[in-house]
């Protein structure tokens, strides 16, 4: 194994037109923040353009790479390099929700009881919020914004055991491609991206209410901020999770994979676990804590 | 399987020319020389940019700028040679020389390589255009401190913030390649303690820039929610604490400090030894200091904050905390001087950056433990001498590094030695001009002077007229070292495969210019 000769993949158009995506990506969010409440759609397009693009390469780019597994050129050390590669994005993914979950602590430890006079503040209440009460949730900010907290039972525990599930069918999907059962295969991955897409669906549905019933906006001071910003960026890695697993169960009903070269499937598991692992915090942290 | 894979080492042989050579290429020495050359751009940009600070700052009162100009100046200086001349540098480096002090035949994902540097200059292309649309660019300083970056910043800030997210994204992948390399693509024999130390600081800085980048994605985020979608991260009146990201930016903002001076150790480590013509004097120990350090930078991060407000437990913790990060950089300054004890020592050009370099790091370095004490930095904090000691740290350390590294390495990459005597104008030049530069910073500093402002008190106006001419003198100085450069790129004399009679390692094996392909098969490291 280590001593053939390596594979170094030739030269690839793929990466110039993702960087060329990423910038009109860039380019394209940037105006259509900058362009909020005005007529000029030019970002939006600019926007839309680049995710095509980036579509467009993502497709072109698996494409090619799969026509090359399935020629046999990777060896054992391309698909460690593979394996590795993912983990580690993954362990970045964990660090941009810590970001977040940082702000959580942070806000609900000092800054909120701080602004309530905690510690050596007591002239930062008096003076400047004198009639503001440290509470977590935030329900009443310092500026006098009322919401209501959103409570964990109801559709947010309902959502725990979906997403739950959802990991142990995968885990039986993963089981049964070790062993490569092609039936319960495809039937335990087309339940595990039905969950999903039910999850999502539910935490729309939540949204809704948050905002229709509760008042509780992304307006809605601190504890709003970090409930919209954590489920949020939570559920847009839902959809790409549910999206990669649905390419997954795709190539599974095409035949891909064997039971011990199915890359594509481990990179996709480990993301959904990933997600999974996630919400388990977000929902001790942002909804029973 | 064989027939496949020769016919896929055909592949290489036909030659992509002109543009499309550069746009597609999946070349780890191709892609290492884009970073450089993009990095040395940056640099000239950035440094331009120096200079507009420093003409204002030649004398008193208002002079030549606008302040929103020049606080423009201030900040995209930092953030270009942050991101687009240090950190860039150091990849292209790790591009270039990683593979082939491993034994391996390329990095571990060379698509994803090519990815990771083509969206740089998209990146620095929208940070640039910014300063030139109506508002102008960022204005916040490279550390964009809410609310100067929420409440008060220009309508631009959207774009600063994509572009430090795609920025990021380009950072995390290259980063990602490096650690998968080097963990997965070690020739046979190549074991953990043989690692070259470039190697090593490599792989540790890689691992902080997974673990850090995307905390500053994070902060970019909040700071656009919260400047455009009307949350309060950083506005107390929502609950939330323009302190708070202070500690989010600095979480980033310290591990990003190391970022830019671990793989500089490691080009000390391996010029050192190479014309002392001894081992590395405790190779070990060098490999745990630099882990302890990337330790330690996860848990200091308030230093940056003293006067901005803690719990007193808080002030001390980050105060013993910072001071203890110069055990293990005291022992590899120390390690430096006893490799040098006793040895052979000859003064090539890469040889005098490095002693430069541990001389005047060091100077930094003493600079950055005075800021640790907390009571002392109620005085020194936002003046001068923070900006002496950064840019010893980081110009005399990091870009010093960089210098010996490509004055080390080039003769490898082109197959030619440059002019001495042109380098030698270049190191002489620069290490009297910096100096100029920086050190009566210190001075001022310490009387007062606040950073980041157009104009100052008559008192400062001589030391400041001194630190501007150094600063041109040192701007000029590098064109000096683009003209070696490029004439070496172009010829010169030939070199053999071992260019310095005392260096080791794989590198020196393969022959010089090093060509396209190194390793296809793994060598045998004994």
């Amino acid at each position: 194994m280590q001593s053939q000769s390596y594979y170094v993949p030739a030269q690839s158009p793929w990466p110039i037109i993702g960087a060329v995506a990423m910038f009109f990506i860039a380019v394209g969010a940037g105006l259509t923040v900058m362009q909020l409440g005005s007529e000029d759609l030019s970002g939006v397009l600019i926007l839309s353009l680049g995710v095509l693009i980036l579509l467009y390469m993502l497709f072109g780019w698996f494409k090619h790479v799969i026509q090359e597994s399935d020629k046999g050129l990777y060896s054992a050390q391309m698909d460690r390099s593979f394996k590795q590669g993912m983990s580690w994005f993954i362990f970045s993914e964990v660090m941009f929700f810590f970001a977040f979950f940082g702000a959580l602590l942070y806000a609900r430890v000092f800054s909120v009881p701080w602004l309530g006079g905690a510690s050596n503040n007591q002239m930062t209440n008096e003076v400047l919020w004198p009639n503001f009460e440290a509470m977590w949730p935030l329900l009443t900010t310092p500026a006098g914004d009322v919401t209501q907290s959103m409570p964990w039972y109801g559709l947010p525990l309902i959502n725990t055991v979906i997403l739950l599930t959802s990991s142990v069918t995968l885990h039986f999907a993963h089981k049964a491609i070790e062993s490569n059962k092609r039936k319960p295969l495809t039937i335990y991955l087309l339940i595990t991206v039905i969950l999903g897409f039910i999850f999502l669906a539910l935490q729309a549905q939540e949204y809704v209410h948050a905002y229709e019933a509760l008042n509780l906006t992304l307006q809605s001071g601190i504890y709003g901020n970090t409930f919209y910003l954590l489920t949020g960026f939570h559920g847009m890695h839902v959809t790409i999770g549910a999206i990669l697993l649905t390419i997954v169960l795709i190539r599974v009903a095409k035949g891909h994979f064997t039971e011990d070269k199915h890359f594509a499937f481990q990179a996709a598991a480990w993301y959904w676990h990933f997600v999974d692992v996630v919400w388990v915090c977000l929902f001790v942290f942002v909804y029973v804590l | 399987m064989s027939t496949q894979v020769q016919s896929s080492e055909h592949a290489h042989e036909e030659h992509l020319t002109g543009i499309k050579r550069w746009l597609f290429t999946t070349n780890h020495k191709e892609i290492g020389s884009l970073y450089l050359i993009f990095s040395l751009v940056m640099f000239l940009i950035g440094g331009a940019m120096a200079m507009v600070i420093r003409a204002e700052l030649f004398q008193p009162g208002l002079q030549l700028v606008d302040p929103h100009f020049f606080n423009q100046m201030t900040t995209v200086h930092g953030l270009i040679m942050v991101f687009g001349a240090v950190m860039p540098a150091f990849t292209g480096l790790a591009n270039w020389m990683i593979p082939m002090m491993i034994g391996a035949p390329d990095m571990a994902l060379p698509r994803m390589n090519n990815w990771s540097f083509w969206i740089l200059p998209f990146a620095f292309a929208i940070l640039l255009a910014s300063l030139f649309m109506e508002g102008g660019g960022p204005a916040f300083g490279w550390t964009f401190y809410a609310p100067l970056s929420t409440t008060y910043s220009n309508d631009n800030t959207a774009l600063f913030v994509f572009a430090v997210h795609i920025m990021g994204i380009s950072s995390i992948m290259g980063a990602i390649n490096v650690i998968v390399t080097i963990v997965n693509l070690r020739a046979p024999g190549m074991t953990w303690m043989k690692l070259p130390l470039f190697v090593w600081t490599w792989l540790i800085t890689a691992f902080l820039l997974i673990a850090v980048m995307p905390v500053l994605a994070g902060a970019v985020t909040m700071v656009l929610t919260d400047k455009y979608f009307g949350t309060s991260f950083f506005d107390a009146a929502g609950g939330g604490d323009p302190v708070m990201f202070q500690h989010i930016f600095w979480f980033f903002g310290h591990p990003e400090v190391y970022i830019m001076i671990l793989p500089a150790f490691g080009i000390i480590s391996t010029i050192v030894p190479t014309f002392s013509r001894k081992k590395l004097f405790g190779y070990s120990s060098m490999v745990y200091a630099t882990s302890s350090i990337a330790f330690l930078s996860f848990i200091v991060w308030a230093h940056h904050m003293f006067t901005t407000g803690m719990p007193l437990a808080g002030e001390l913790f980050f105060m013993y905390a910072t001071m203890l990060i110069s055990v293990p950089t005291g022992v590899k300054v120390f390690n430096w001087v006893a490799t040098m004890w006793r040895g052979s020592i000859s003064f090539e050009i890469p040889m005098m950056f490095s002693i430069a370099f541990i001389v005047l790091f060091t100077l930094g370095g003493f600079s950055g433990l005075m800021l640790a004490i907390t009571p002392a930095d109620f005085q020194y904090h936002d003046t001068y001498f923070v900006v002496a000691h950064f840019h010893y740290v980081l110009v005399t350390g990091a870009v010093f590094s960089i210098m010996a590294a490509v004055y080390y390495w080039l003769p490898k990459w082109t197959g030619h030695m440059y002019c001495i005597t042109t380098a030698k104008w270049h190191f002489w030049m620069s290490l009297i001009s910096v100096n100029i530069l920086f050190f009566p910073m210190h001075f001022v500093g310490l009387a007062g002077m606040p950073r980041r402002i157009p104009d100052y008190a008559l008192q400062f106006a001589d030391f400041n007229a001194i630190i501007s001419i150094g600063g041109f003198a040192f701007g000029l100085s590098q064109l000096i070292f683009v003209w070696c450069v490029f004439k070496c790129a172009r010829g010169g004399e030939s070199v053999p495969a071992k260019v310095w009679d005392g260096a080791e390692g794989l590198e020196w094996e393969v022959p010089s210019p090093a060509p396209l392909h190194t390793f296809s098969t793994p060598p045998e490291v004994k």
